[in-house]
């Protein structure tokens, strides 16, 4: 049975089921002058549920065990004693069956899969069928039960929100499962990643060149010491140098001299800088800022001045920084009690020397949390190094040099045509679990801070 | 008092109420009867927990977490907080007007319509159309809105907004009104037609007002209990109280020496 | 003392002019970028033309106009070697350079041409067909001397037109930048952007409603914030090594598909969506729940009646700004293989597909001069997507924000 003329059929039920539980709703409530604490739509809803869910279940249930089942089924059948023992051939094999039993049109490859494909389909439809009976009986059964339970007292609402919490909570379970995921699934491959590789051999090494892995040794070509650098020097000095001042020189600026034209106009301006996206920024960088700052290097006799430098990424980065330090101080400055600014003023200081003495370092720690959400942000960016920096790994302090990052060198390893479990791909995650964990524990400071800071003046 | 008392015309019974919230004791051990057709009026210093206790009368408490009630409460001889109690047919039964008007931000039509859809007390679009008019009328705003029933609510005046509330509370058909401070948030004019309001409805409903404004209970009440940090102190008829207090801290408070 | 106050507001003007520089030197920045942008990819939506004669009887392709109508006439018209034909007319009428002059792509724009008209095939006709790359910056004044004067010949004589590039907004990528465009990618990026809305927003509101509204304070309720807060600060490249660990690993979901690519978007706007959603909810007043609450209705009613659609605009709004994020995003889809060749759009969810910015991405890599142009084109047409997305979020904002 097709899957769709299944759903159709269900939601046929649960409309017979709707209606049916309202009208017997109905022909309770004749008693007048009587409150009721459910409606009679609440009573054809709960009908509906009934006959809707437990098919629905059922059918995701055997959506996931049907195919084993099936394959199962064609593994009895003589023409299956030809397949190669388990493994990669067979799987291959199998799954081509599998499509060519579901598109006819398809120009089969494996003449076996061909001769298997007759008996997939057979087992398909007959697990297929199977299915699909079993999703409507229990569908009816429920809508039955449901029915019967209809009474003058029952309380269909309380059942019906019962579930409308239930779907609430596990809406809010998917950011933990998210976060199970994201973790489980970096320190697994990791895990491998060190099965082959000494983890200090990968923290502490100097060398990193994946192009060319030795077997006897692989930590020898994959110490990531080049990458931290570069990911600090472009990330956390580069870009916070021209981030810093500007963001929070424009932050003070809006906040305590603009004219409230110009803060209109001013402050989307800034957002639309924070919503042009990283691509652009990364392409405006490699196209224009990259190629001139060569041309700088050059005339100004920088050794070794490349268009791949670490100073292009760094600049464009920090000018991506820019709205968000900008944002992060002005929330900063404004949490700071105007009693304070009006005192420094009310002795006569002037208002950059109110903003400097008094405000500043009374926002302070909202503004460092800001920053390292700022730095957080720098070291996971992506798109901008991979297309501004370079892909070589070296150590410099020349911003005209090249420089590689992290996310840079996550990219180039799994864009590229290895098998996944390669001790190449696997380095991508390990790579990928070192930004995580630095990212999160800055994460973390900062919001600790950004936290205190404002019970400070709360 | 007997429970024979009880059962006789007391629309709702409160024996040993006590509020806590957390560790916080807000109520201690308040017994008060609320009769029906008559107006209930309970008056104190503010922070007394007036307003905690009128809000036990209706489970309104429940929506705070820390918050735990103990005693026994009972609308005519229901226990209120039994397990078996639908809290949303109890408010349903036991109305409440708020300190401040708060209209939905909805039609005049649909903020009188709300509480009568989701009980299911319209069989019809006329029945509905009924309900609305005479919950209106009995509030005493027909007259000035009836040409406007689609324009929003939060548009009217103060006054207005707080007998729009008073309407929706009445349109499903409560047994009990409990008003907290109806009239804190209003002019003096409107003031006047609110209390106007509760004398004309207190034949109908039992109605119970939490006001700081002592002139204002006199003026209203049938009864009055006084509270005092928490504690029942004094509860009576109001002309008793007002003029003739057992309790040396009512008359102190009603003289103006504190509060 | 005077000079001393001299001094103090000599550092005051200049610490404000400092405010200045800087706010004037981000805007400017801003207007430096969109300029070039703008200038390059002013040049990408438009394209040139050189006009070809063909005898299609002469050519011994055996078309005719019945046949073409006719079924299989689609496989006959795929079947004739019109590049060739092409190639053949284009050395015939300007010499041994005329092949070069054409892009490679103009052999599409013929086979469209007879589809459309299929009497065209019984005689000789003039087309306008696309210019080869170098030709097509030539005429637009960039290129080399060589091909410039080439082009200045072509064009003096009447055999070189320029116009909107359709094509670019129809087509899909290729190997010939003068054929490029972008509709393959805005489909796989609308695609990707419709699985991506379809479960981070009915996720990310009702998550957001459970934890403002019902959420008991306990230890499993500070894991979900805690949660939440953390993905909402994890770099989007990380969502990609979840989707190639989780969807293509573990559940083999094909690669490059928009399906996988609008699951991984998802997960990572979800936390925009959540916590934006609590804001405009927090926003609500609890008045009107307590007044929703005094007539009866149950806390259920309380928050679908009340609470939900007075906190949409809100709701809304961060949804947008999530979802504009969402449709910039590159380096995540990188990961789940979505920088393959696509060179027709794709048709359903597990189609390989690729994406707006991953397009920019791939074009910007390509050696070709053609390209740069190109590629700020389909900048510009990315920057009007985002830029609509977010000027309808800050109208709702201000059209709908209410303040209570």
């Amino acid at each position: 049975m097709p899957t769709s003329a299944l759903l159709f059929l269900v939601a046929g039920l649960g409309l017979i089921a709707w209606l049916s539980g309202r009208v017997r709703a109905i022909a309770f409530r004749k008693a007048p002058g009587q409150r009721f604490s459910s409606l009679p739509r609440h009573h054809g809803s709960f009908a509906a549920m009934w006959t809707v869910l437990p098919p629905l279940l059922f059918l995701a249930v055997w959506g996931a065990c049907a195919p084993g089942l099936a394959t199962n089924g064609v593994l009895k059948t003589p023409a299956a004693a030809q397949l190669p023992p388990p493994g990669f051939e067979r799987a291959a094999i199998l799954s081509e069956a599998r499509a060519i039993a579901n598109d006819h049109h398809r120009t089969p490859l494996n003449p076996l899969a061909t001769r298997l494909a007759p008996a997939y389909a057979v087992e398909q439809s007959r697990y297929g069928w199977i299915g699909g009976a079993t999703a409507l009986l229990l569908g009816i059964a429920g809508g039955a039960f449901a029915f019967l339970r209809i009474r003058p007292g029952f309380n269909a609402r309380t059942r019906i929100e019962r579930i409308v919490m239930a779907s609430l909570l596990a809406a809010s379970l998917i950011a933990i499962l998210t976060t199970i995921g994201i973790v489980a699934s970096l320190l697994f491959e990791s895990a491998r990643f060190f099965g082959t590789v000494p983890i200090t051999d990968f923290l502490f090494g100097r060398h990193w060149s994946p192009q060319v892995i030795d077997p006897r040794n692989p930590g020898a070509s994959l110490g990531a010491v080049p990458l931290f650098w570069g990911t600090f020097f472009i990330g956390a000095v580069i870009a916070m140098l021209v981030a810093i001042p500007f963001g929070l020189m424009s932050a003070i600026y809006l906040t305590q001299y603009a004219s409230p034209r110009l803060r209109a106009w001013m402050k989307p301006t800034l957002e639309i800088l924070a919503g042009v996206p990283t691509v652009v920024y990364g392409y405006f960088a490699a196209l224009v800022v990259g190629p001139a700052l060569r041309q700088l290097g050059v005339a100004i006799g920088i050794p070794g001045a490349t268009s791949e430098s670490a100073l292009a990424a760094g600049l464009v980065m920090g000018v991506m920084i820019i709205p968000f330090v900008s944002s992060m101080a002005d929330d900063a400055i404004a949490a700071v009690p105007s009693a304070m600014r009006d005192g420094s003023l009310a002795m006569g200081a002037t208002p950059s020397e109110t903003i400097s003495r008094v405000l500043l370092p009374a926002a302070l720690p909202g503004v460092v949390g800001g920053v390292l959400l700022a730095i957080s942000r720098a070291i996971g960016e992506t798109m901008i190094v991979v297309m501004a920096a370079s892909g070589a790994a070296t150590i410099s302090l020349n911003p005209f040099n090249s420089a590689t990052t992290v996310t840079k060198q996550i990219v180039d390893l799994l864009t590229g045509e290895a098998s996944f479990d390669s001790p190449k791909t696997l380095a991508a995650f390990a790579l990928g679990m070192t930004l995580f964990v630095i990212t999160l524990l800055l994460n973390i400071i900062a919001l600790t801070v950004v936290k205190r800071y404002r019970e400070a003046y709360e | 008092m007997t429970d024979k008392t009880i059962l006789n015309d007391h629309k709702m019974t409160a024996r040993n109420v006590s509020v806590w919230y957390g560790a916080v004791q807000a109520i201690g051990d308040v017994s008060i009867d609320i009769d029906q057709d008559k107006v209930t009026a309970f008056i104190g210093p503010s922070g007394c927990g007036k307003s905690t206790f009128l809000r036990t009368l209706n489970r309104m408490n429940d929506t705070i977490a820390s918050a735990r009630v103990e005693g026994d409460i009972r609308l005519d001889g229901e226990d209120v907080y039994a397990r078996e109690m639908d809290v949303v047919q109890l408010r349903a039964r036991v109305g409440m007007v708020f300190q401040k008007p708060n209209p939905f931000p909805k039609s005049i039509y649909e903020n009188v319509a709300y509480g009568p859809r989701i009980h299911g007390l319209a069989s019809s679009k006329a029945d509905m159309d009924r309900i609305v008019e005479r919950s209106l009328a009995r509030a005493g705003l027909w007259g000035e809105v009836k040409d406007r029933l689609s324009d929003s609510g939060t548009a009217l005046s103060g006054g207005q907004q707080q007998r729009l509330c008073i309407a929706r509370a009445i349109a499903v058909d409560p047994e009990v009104i409990l008003m907290d401070e109806p009239c804190s948030a209003l002019d003096p004019i409107a003031t006047a037609k609110i209390e106007e309001l509760i004398h004309e409805l207190k034949g109908r409903y039992a109605i119970v007002v939490v006001t700081h404004n002592m002139q204002q209970a006199a003026r209203v009440s049938q009864r009055t209990a006084f509270f005092h940090l928490g504690q029942l102190v004094e509860y009576g008829q109001t002309s008793d109280i007002f003029t003739n207090p057992r309790e040396e801290r009512t008359r102190d408070y009603i003289t103006g020496r504190y509060g | 003392m005077e000079r001393r106050v001299r001094r103090r507001y000599a550092a005051e003007r200049r610490f404000r002019l400092f405010g200045l520089a800087a706010i004037v030197l981000s805007a400017g920045f801003l207007l430096f970028l969109l300029v070039t942008m703008m200038a390059n990819g002013a040049r990408g939506f438009v394209t040139t033309e050189v006009a070809l004669s063909i005898d299609f009887p002469a050519a011994g392709l055996g078309l005719t106009p019945d046949r073409i109508r006719g079924p299989g006439g689609d496989l006959a018209l795929a079947g004739a070697q019109l590049d060739a034909v092409v190639d053949r007319a284009a050395a015939a009428q300007y010499g041994a350079i005329g092949p070069a002059l054409f892009s490679d792509g103009a052999d599409t724009i013929v086979r469209r041409a007879l589809k459309a008209d299929p009497r065209l095939a019984v005689g000789r006709v003039r087309l306008w067909l696309p210019a080869a790359s170098d030709v097509d910056t030539a005429a637009k004044a960039d290129g080399t001397p060589l091909a410039e004067k080439r082009a200045q010949v072509l064009t003096d004589a009447g055999q070189l037109r320029t116009g909107f590039n359709w094509g670019f907004l129809s087509g899909s990528d290729s190997t010939d930048p003068t054929a490029v465009g972008i509709w393959g990618a805005l489909k796989g990026s609308l695609l990707t952007m419709l699985v991506t809305l379809a479960l981070a927003f009915p996720i990310g509101v009702l998550s957001a409603l459970y934890l403002e509204e019902y959420a008991p304070r306990n230890r499993w309720t500070d894991l979900i914030e805690v949660s939440i807060n953390n993905l909402a600060a994890v770099p989007s490249i990380i969502f990609g090594l979840l989707g190639l660990a989780v969807f293509l690993n573990t559940f083999h979901l094909p690669r490059s598909a928009a399906l996988v690519g609008g699951l991984t978007l998802a997960l990572m706007t979800m936390p925009v969506i959540v916590i934006a959603s609590r804001n405009a909810i927090k926003a609500v007043p609890p008045s009107i729940r307590d007044a929703a609450l005094a007539l009866g209705a149950s806390p259920v009613q309380v928050v679908f009646h009340h609470v939900l659609p007075l906190a949409l605009p809100g709701i809304l709004t961060g949804t947008i700004i999530g979802m504009a994020r969402a449709l910039g995003e590159t380096a995540p889809l990188l990961m789940i293989g979505m920088r393959a060749f696509i060179a027709t759009p794709p048709g359903k969810l597990t189609d390989p597909s690729t994406v707006l910015p991953v397009q920019i991405f791939l074009w910007s890599d390509e050696v070709s001069r053609g390209f740069i142009e190109k590629t700020s084109a389909a900048i510009i047409v990315l920057l009007v997507f985002l830029l609509a997305m977010n000027g309808i979020a800050i109208y709702l904002r201000n059209r709908f924000e209410t303040r209570w």
